[in-house]
């Protein structure tokens, strides 16, 4: 029960995107084409996941014993973060050409996304074990998939729509963007 | 002192071991990739249009150099980019043949009357779904710019309700050719310069009822045409590409004005570059 709280609190209740405003920068930018929102979510799954489980390691076994994890933090996530992401690419380049071809080109993007460090940092802030670290990791990717395909159907039928031409382009995602936003505001209160 | 030695040794040992754990990767992991590949790519025009029918650039390189394709589906490379990627590889290259796309649709707004008032979707095969469209003739550019958008290299411009390609900016990548739902849009050998800008195949009387520049079927044009350069079908003029056309009384001639030439405004387009 624990768990499945943790899922929901982290997909729908404190949204990545929607409520926490981590990752917006890959949500605006790749939220064009359903094709290339879905591998984008792909990757961030795969990377935020792996991410939870490196950076937890990190902090229990090197900056927590020397006390460190006070102000070494964040550089340290993203030094690993960014290393990790490189060695994914590669290992996947060699062993699973197919899986690197679908997520290949994202990986690099999301090497120090806001998204996945403050995955990382939030798993640390609330003390979570290795497990709940990882499954935390990723079910916030999942929450940041959610929003990103919702968000990227809507923008493509707004594509054909027909707005006043002031709002056209990046001006009505933004609206979009915030509708959207205030929609899952409807998921507060459901879990702490 | 001791907070800043250790969280000195931490960072750095971090990212020395992160260093040698990728240089390692690099090394035993690394996948090699024929170099020519690379450097066809870069020979390549890059515009990454999709008109080879591959995923871009890099990917026609990559099968160009390990499957043996054709050098010649590059169409904004043309002839030199065959030829110097056929070099590099010592292969034989073919003659590219530049060809540009062409809206066979002259009639625009002041001269093609609309039947209905149409505000759905902005896409012309949402209005061509929409009860047929709003155009009076059943051939004609509906002009709601679906080619305009796809078209990678802004070619394409919507002026007053019909769509014309700018010849010095295609590159011939055909995708505009698929988009439009009427299929007005053909790719043809850019030298030529006597065009049939009309694609109705009704009877004359039935032409001039919804536009004043369509083609009435008079074959007047085959008769002042060089030898067989322009042929009937049905009831509608059409060139044939494969024959060369330069006799400018055509457009003259011409009693419905869709003949055009456009050989004057190529001149002044190079006087102007």
């Amino acid at each position: 029960m624990e768990y499945l709280l943790l899922i929901v609190s982290a997909v729908l209740v404190n949204n990545f995107v929607l409520s926490r405003f981590l990752g917006i920068c890959p949500f605006l930018g790749v939220s064009k084409k359903i094709s290339t929102a879905l591998g984008m979510s792909g990757a961030v799954m795969f990377v935020m996941t792996m991410a939870s489980a490196v950076t937890w390691c990190l902090q229990k076994f090197l900056l927590a014993p020397f006390g460190l994890d006070k102000f070494l933090q964040t550089l340290t996530f993203i030094l690993v973060i960014a290393a990790l992401v490189q060695l994914i690419d590669i290992v996947m380049k060699r062993f699973a050409p197919p899986l690197h071809a679908a997520l290949g080109i994202f990986l690099p993007l999301i090497t120090t996304n806001c998204a996945v460090l403050g995955a990382a940092v939030l798993n640390m802030k609330e003390g979570f074990g290795f497990f709940k670290s990882v499954l935390f990791g990723f079910s916030a990717a999942l929450g940041f998939a959610l929003a990103l395909l919702i968000f990227t159907g809507l923008r493509e039928k707004i594509e054909r729509a027909d707005p006043p031409r002031c709002f056209r382009g990046v001006a009505i995602s933004l609206v979009t963007a915030g509708l959207l936003s205030l929609a899952f505001m409807g998921f507060s209160g459901l879990v702490k | 002192m001791e907070p800043i030695i250790t969280s000195t040794l931490c960072v750095g040992g971090i990212g020395l071991a992160s260093a040698a754990a990728l240089a390692v990767a690099e090394k035993y992991l690394s996948v090699k990739e024929d170099p020519r590949i690379n450097k066809v790519t870069e020979m390549l025009p890059g515009a990454n249009c999709g008109g080879c029918g591959y995923a871009g650039c890099a990917d026609y390189a990559r099968k160009i150099v390990n499957d043996n394709v054709d050098l010649t589906l590059c169409a904004p490379g043309g002839s030199e980019c065959a030829a110097a990627i056929a070099a590099f590889l010592g292969r034989a290259a073919g003659a590219v043949e530049k060809r540009v796309a062409i809206v066979l649709c002259c009639g625009d707004d002041t001269e093609a009357v609309r039947r209905a008032a149409y505000n759905g979707i902005t896409d012309c095969a949402a209005a061509q779904a929409t009860a047929g469209g709003d155009k009076g003739c059943t051939y004609g550019c509906l002009g709601y710019g679906s080619c305009a958008r796809v078209c990678p290299v802004d070619a394409i411009a919507i002026v007053n309700g019909l769509a014309k390609v700018d010849k010095t900016r295609c590159i011939a990548c055909g995708k505009c050719v698929d988009v439009c739902p009427r299929k007005l849009i053909k790719l043809v050998p850019a030298a030529a310069e006597i065009h049939v800008l009309c694609s109705s195949k009704d009877k004359g009387p039935a032409v001039k009822k919804v536009c004043g520049t369509g083609c009435i079927g008079c074959r007047i044009c085959t008769k002042f045409a060089d030898d067989g350069a322009i042929v009937m079908d049905g009831f509608l003029a059409v060139v044939d590409y494969t024959k060369r056309l330069t006799n400018e009384e055509v457009v003259a001639k011409c009693p419905g004005h869709c003949i055009r030439s456009d050989g004057a405004g190529n001149k002044e387009t190079a006087a102007a570059s």
